[in-house]
């Protein structure tokens, strides 16, 4: 069979891009994993990830990366989001800002609905600065909020064009559908996957060559709810596509509010991204790195094989 | 060790190092750079011709209910121009303030204080977005500025309007702002006299500022003395075509 490796010591180092045994999910249609099993041990070589894809993702890395840190060097220059179409300032949802103590200290206090949280050092002020978010989450590193602003809105265009062209390559080639929406079997299995997933058990076998559940929920969410959400309400922001599309403001709750749920988006982005990364850290760094770089992903199948 | 294990070592040092130094330092080394922010600001272009594409040129900005109004709306920027000529227009209660239209026009004109206030006015309650992120809600009465153009001619080359600005920054720097003479056409571009029903005061720019309302609150210049229209931005101020813009903000800021 074409694409089929015999597992041996020396082309894989025990632990190595393999999935380890340990973490083999047991469900009641996987038989036992009998460590003495007959049936050698394989890996498999699977294309799992397409050329535009493996383009698309590499292009967001610096892209978001970028757009979020010179969000942040943005959100800085009025470090506080409101409801509505208004700032009324007595009144934000969130506000980072210094405030100075009896003895003369300023201390950096965030504050969310209502509820005060000392940040001292990170929001609010660092550093010997007042500013929102500190230096090194931004872009550029000190207060300068033009450059911030061009820095911002150049890369907004490389995401929405990248998305855009994502978007229309997904829906094209039956990526989205085939690949990130979740089936009614995928939904029913949900429990499973969940405890499997906190319990840092992840699928090997073939059931590691398509996307389980949870990660469909992950990716299809990004990319089919929070990227809309986050073009559509930084459109929101700008009041020359607010004479043009009126609704936008409309569905948002106003042009405070788009700001607000840009910044939730934002904070659902860093999120998603620190979830994914150590996933993939998790789940075998190398292989995974490495099938996102040539569209190779190896499955290590333990010497039995079951089905689906 | 094996090769491979150290192959993966060697790769994750690399990969880590190189994110770790692109994102801290890498940015700030472009930002320094000569070509990158020249690179960057190609966006701007980019935005105003897809802004403009998509907005029909006579589409309001959304006009909002008395009870929307801020109760504070926050005077940002210059907030008194703080010059002796300016001081003695304060004092005469602006009764010898005058508003030149000047440049490339078939007739240069000037109207006094008086003389605009007996003209056709627009009220509009209208969201001001600033560009460090908030908004106020304010009423503006003005002149459409559209009226004054159809008075005065602009001549065929004529393609932006510079407004020039009665304040001066600490450093003397006269404040100015220009927009497309075609912008000067939207109904809700207006030069202002009124806020909340009241003259506007000093520190909204008092006698007389512009609100063109499809761009964000830095191009709404205060204490206009004079309109000129001209061919090219180049050679006022320091060429950027505005105060803020010659300071590294866009001159297009729709959004």
């Amino acid at each position: 069979m074409a694409g089929l490796i015999q597992f041996t010591n020396e082309s894989v180092s025990p632990g190595a891009e393999t999935i380890r045994i340990a973490e083999l999910p047991v469900s009641a249609t996987t038989p036992v994993n009998d460590r003495g099993a007959s049936v050698a041990p394989s890996l498999e070589r699977v294309y799992r990830h397409r050329l535009p894809v493996r383009i698309s993702h590499w292009l967001n890395v610096p892209v978001l990366i970028i757009l979020i840190m010179s969000g942040f060097q943005i959100f800085n220059a009025h470090p506080a989001l409101y409801w509505g179409d208004r700032s009324d300032r007595d009144w934000p949802l969130l506000s980072m800002l210094p405030v100075q103590t009896d003895s003369g200290e300023i201390k950096g206090i965030t504050t969310i609905l209502g509820h005060q949280f000392e940040t001292t050092g990170v929001l609010g002020y660092s550093n010997g600065m007042v500013r929102g978010f500190p230096a090194w989450a931004t872009v550029p590193s000190g207060k300068w909020l033009a450059m911030g602003r061009q820095w911002h809105l150049f890369f907004a265009w490389l995401f929405v064009i990248n998305g855009l062209i994502f978007t229309a390559y997904a829906l094209a080639s039956r990526h989205a559908t085939r690949d990130l929406i979740p089936t009614g079997k995928d939904w029913r299995g949900i429990g499973t996957s969940l405890k499997d997933h906190l319990l840092l058990r992840h699928p090997s076998g073939d059931e590691a060559k398509r996307y389980h559940v949870l990660q469909k929920l992950a990716y299809a969410m990004i990319l089919f709810l929070v990227a809309p959400v986050i073009v559509l309400t930084g459109l929101a922001m700008s009041p020359t596509i607010d004479t043009a599309f009126p609704w936008l403001l409309t569905i948002f709750g106003g042009r405070q509010a788009a700001r607000t749920l840009h910044f939730v988006a934002c904070l659902s982005f860093v999120g998603f991204i620190l979830i994914h990364v150590a996933q993939v850290i998790l789940t075998g760094f190398f292989n995974n790195i490495r099938s996102m770089v040539t569209g190779w992903f190896t499955v290590r199948h333990e010497g039995v094989s079951y089905e689906a | 060790m094996k090769p491979e294990r150290m192959e993966r070592r060697r790769f994750l040092k690399g990969t880590l190092g190189a994110a770790s130094l692109v994102a801290l330092s890498g940015c700030d080394n472009l930002t320094q750079s000569s070509w990158f922010p020249s690179l960057l600001s190609k966006a701007e272009k980019f935005t105003e011709a897809a802004q403009r594409a998509v907005t029909p040129k006579d589409a309001l900005a959304k006009e909002y209910r008395e009870a929307d109004i801020s109760a504070i709306f926050p005077a940002n920027g210059n907030t008194d121009p703080g010059t002796d000529a300016y001081a003695e227009h304060l004092a005469q209660n602006f009764s010898e303030w005058t508003l030149e239209v000047v440049g490339l026009v078939k007739t240069p004109r000037s109207w006094s204080l008086a003389a605009l206030k007996e003209l056709p006015f627009r009220t509009q309650i209208t969201r001001h977005d600033c560009v460090e992120g908030w908004s106020a809600l304010g009423k503006w009465s003005g002149v459409p500025i559209g009226d004054l153009m159809h008075q005065v001619e602009p001549s065929p080359n004529a393609r932006y309007a510079v407004f020039h600005c009665a304040d001066v920054d600490d450093e003397g720097i006269a404040y100015y702002e220009s927009m497309a003479l075609a912008d000067c056409y939207h109904p809700q571009t207006i030069l202002a006299y009124e806020l909340n029903g009241v003259p506007l005061d000093v520190p909204h720019g008092a006698p007389l500022r512009l609100r063109c309302e499809r761009q964000l609150g830095y191009k709404q210049a205060k204490y206009v003395m004079r309109i000129e229209l001209v061919e090219s931005l180049a050679d006022i101020g320091g060429g950027k075509g505005g105060y803020w813009e010659d300071q590294g903000y866009e001159w297009y800021a729709g959004i």
